[in-house]
């Protein structure tokens, strides 16, 4: 029961790429209305939106594996369960096998969920301690009224278990889900996702909270299940190295959008957007010839309600051009990482130079009048600024900062700072790879999309 | 070679449950030298953790800690951890021994000022420092793992995960300690964050000469981080000595499994251990790992393997190691011990982890 064949090499993959489209989704977004504080309560507007998902467009076709990746708060979940009708998509539509299902209430949707799976990620938490394996298996079957009587639906339950491994079958159906371990747990939670025979399986992070030596079990297990049942699976996660191996499609995911989409293999050989290099880069592997890059990109994945002009990556990116996006927020940044490291003396002193560092953490400024410090004038500020992008202009890696930076200038008192207008970046095919990026550096030449 | 600043010697930590002790740590023994970082890797269940909380003397009251673990303060004498009185460990804590939690989310009160953890920390260790003094070294802490001044105020809930993370380590450093155990430092962390703060973990034996003890299962961030490693199974150290060494050429069948099982960039095909670690109630006889051990022969099943030095300096505890080092030991396995050792059952998911 040791290693099985490579399913990819077993031409399973390349059965993928003819199936008709099973699930497509075009403008999809999904907004979640912040609550705001106690005004906006009582005035009932809201205070903003966390763009889950922003803007998403995507074909699932059938015996395909999709691999939705990304860090924590890059919409992947929330995209899988729209795709399958657990979240109210706000705009847009998914179609499954033609039928908008954004469109359909939950009484639409009922007869659809058998067919559209899902299995969460933590196996602890998505079985009821209190139900025992054959009820717990077999609820699907009652809730969509598969079966006729008891004989078959215990028939039923006792196949799924030997489906998923859990043999012999008369051992585990008596069992509350305390009495299994996770490995265990996750194979009954896949028992019951495949029991009414569905299509589609979005598997959210279904090995993450597994030992390590349980991962490749279930990992296996899911490849045998596609292959005897003919599924689709859409799996969400963050761990690159599962997903190279898992999926035949990949779509890196940050802040909401997908900033690259395409066949498995060529986006890991081949990475075209400067988020998928980096987080490949980042992984740590047991490989001692291998080490991380002295530079990963700076800080972590930004506020959704509050995301970053033109390309949201742009803050992290060290290739970032000049229409990326930059904004007042950056420059407070860039201020802030170059006093953590000056002496605090020296840091304090330029600190002075600002009336408020603070006023420069509002969103969406593209133009800036920063107020001087006490005792300071505009010009001290320029000066200063000046100094700085001299001073980067000869430092190794280049700070891409300066490059979105129009023009300084003093103005009624302010030191004003003009930042090249954002363009938001899309998604557009890089010729004879099948790969899609959103990157203003791999635009095809003569582009101009969107200002 | 510089002395140990931390020795371990035959250490044991059992808990007592109804049915017979669990044997989580069953006689350890490492050596941590000053500005090293030891990885400590193996499955779930193995006394990883169990490992890192005897040493610094935080085992629940309930466990018996037998064995050595023998503290040396620079250029003092040692002192043997293990039957302090809680007050004495107490004291040594910050100064010399910190921790390094995992899930940084939990581990900082919320209704505490990130000023207000510093303080504590430093007034618990350090009485009647005064106030400006606290504040220089809180803040040259969160300086040196790259927080701003302005957040020195702020609440843990204004902060992400990395963040918190990073924090946590300023908590554990701003007391100078000569040693410190993180326990899974990075494991809720996203793989990006997580990267940064092996790069933060890495630098500290470069720029601090604290020594490190790292558990993880990742043994991606131990190739990435540390010096040495360990490897652990059912309560024992099976392998152990530099990291690079270990993983290039992994000796004890065992770490070249865990090796084998990790879904990696370069994974081709998903391989598996069988079973899962073995109940530490009631650990199987001879070699701990024999029931899952693919090239197990009939003698490890009975006969407990010595520990092996093998010329690159690794420690192995195998007998296919051990006979081939001294051909002679291969009579202590008896007649028929090197025979391969027939499956003994099936190993099924019912024993899966």
């Amino acid at each position: 029961m040791l290693t099985k064949p490579d399913i990819e090499e077993s031409g399973e993959g390349a059965a993928g790429d003819v199936g008709e489209a099973l699930v497509e989704a075009s403008g999809l977004e999904v907004h979640f209305g912040l609550r705001g504080g106690l005004l906006g309560r009582f005035s009932g507007r809201a205070a903003g939106a966390v763009r889950a998902v922003d803007g998403i467009d995507l074909t699932l076709r059938k015996g395909e594996v999709l691999g939705l990746v990304g860090e924590s708060g890059s919409g992947k979940t929330t995209l899988g369960r729209t795709l399958i009708g657990l979240t109210k998509a706000t705009a847009g539509t998914v179609r499954y096998r033609g039928q908008d299902i954004t469109a359909l209430g939950e009484r639409g949707l009922r007869p659809l969920r058998r067919r559209l799976q899902m299995v969460f990620q933590d196996p602890h938490a998505s079985l009821n301690p209190a139900m025992d394996i054959r009820t717990a298996v077999g609820h699907p079957l009652r809730i969509h009224q598969l079966v006729a009587d008891e004989q078959e639906y215990e028939a039923r339950v006792v196949d799924a278990l030997e489906r998923v491994g859990l043999t012999p079958p008369e051992r585990y159906l008596g069992k509350f889900p305390g009495d299994l371990s996770g490995g265990q747990k996750q194979r009954a939670v896949l028992a019951r996702a495949i029991i009414a025979e569905p299509e589609l399986l979005v598997a959210d992070e279904p090995i993450s909270m597994l030992d390590m030596s349980v991962r490749a079990k279930i990992l296996q297990l899911m490849l045998d299940l596609k292959r005897d049942l003919d599924l689709t699976y859409v799996y969400v996660t963050h761990d690159l190295a599962s997903a190279k191996f898992f999926c035949d499609t990949i779509a890196i995911m940050y802040l909401g959008r997908i900033v690259e989409y395409g066949p498995t293999a060529e986006v890991f050989a081949n990475p075209q957007h400067p988020y998928t290099e980096a987080l490949l880069a980042a992984i740590p592997e047991p490989d001692p010839e291998r080490a991380l890059p002295r530079e990963l990109p700076r800080g972590e994945i930004p506020d959704a309600a509050r995301p970053p002009m033109g390309c949201a990556f742009h803050p992290r990116c060290p290739v970032a051009v000049e229409a990326c996006g930059w904004e007042a927020r950056d420059l407070r940044t860039l201020l802030e990482n170059r006093w953590l490291e000056l002496a605090p003396e020296a840091a304090t002193r330029e600190k002075s130079l600002f009336a408020d560092v603070e006023s420069l953490a509002v969103d969406g400024l593209s133009t800036v009048a920063i107020a001087p410090g006490r005792g300071h004038s505009p010009e001290d500020v320029l000066e200063y600024l000046r100094h700085l992008r001299e001073e980067a202009s000869q430092a190794e890696p280049r700070e891409p900062f300066w490059r979105g930076v129009v023009s300084m200038h003093a103005e009624s008192g302010r030191a004003v700072v003009e930042f090249a207008p954002p363009r938001d970046p899309r998604l557009s095919l890089i010729p004879a790879t099948g790969v899609q990026v959103a990157c203003h550096l791999r635009e095809p030449v003569g582009s101009t999309t969107g200002t | 070679m510089t002395e140990p600043v931390l020795s371990v010697r035959d250490l044991r930590v059992w808990y007592g449950t109804d049915r017979g002790p669990v044997r989580a740590v069953d006689g350890v023994t490492f050596d941590v030298r000053p500005g090293e970082t030891l990885g400590l890797v193996g499955e779930s269940g193995c006394g990883k953790s169990t490992l890192g909380r005897g040493v610094l003397g935080l085992t629940p009251p309930a466990a018996a800690v037998d064995g050595e673990v023998v503290l040396r303060s620079p250029g003092g004498a040692g002192r043997n951890l293990v039957g302090l009185p809680a007050k004495e460990i107490q004291r040594l804590r910050g100064p010399e021994l910190g921790l390094i939690f995992q899930e940084p989310m939990t581990r900082l009160n919320p209704l505490m000022r990130i000023s207000q953890h510093f303080e504590e920390a430093l007034r618990a260790h350090h009485k009647g420092l005064p106030k400006q003094e606290i504040k220089a070294r809180a803040l040259a802490a969160l300086r040196g793992m790259g927080i701003p001044e302005s957040r020195y105020g702020s609440y843990p809930h204004e902060f992400s995960g990395g963040m918190r993370q990073r924090i946590m380590i300023a908590l554990a450093l701003v007391l100078r300690p000569a040693f410190i155990v993180a326990d899974e430092p990075t494991t809720a962390l996203d793989v990006l964050v997580e990267a940064q703060i092996i790069k933060i973990l890495a630098d500290l034996r470069k720029n601090f000469d604290t020594s490190l003890v790292l558990i993880t299962h990742n043994l991606g961030i131990v190739a990435e981080a540390c010096d040495r490693v360990a490897v652990m199974y059912a309560g024992h150290i099976v392998e152990q000595g530099d990291a690079r060494e270990v993983f290039a050429n992994p000796q004890h069948p065992y770490t070249r499994e865990l090796l084998r099982s990790t879904i990696s960039l370069s994974t081709t095909g998903l391989h598996f251990i069988p079973g899962s670690p073995p109940d530490l109630v009631e650990p199987p006889q001879g070699c701990r790992f024999h029931p899952r051990c693919p090239v197990a022969m009939r003698g490890c099943a009975t006969v407990e393997p010595p520990e092996v030095v093998l010329p690159t300096g690794v420690v192995s505890a195998c007998w296919q190691q051990a006979i081939e080092a001294d051909p002679a030991l291969a009579d202590e396995l008896g007649p028929g011990g090197r025979e391969p050792l027939a499956a003994v059952k099936e190993i099924s998911v019912a024993d899966e982890a």
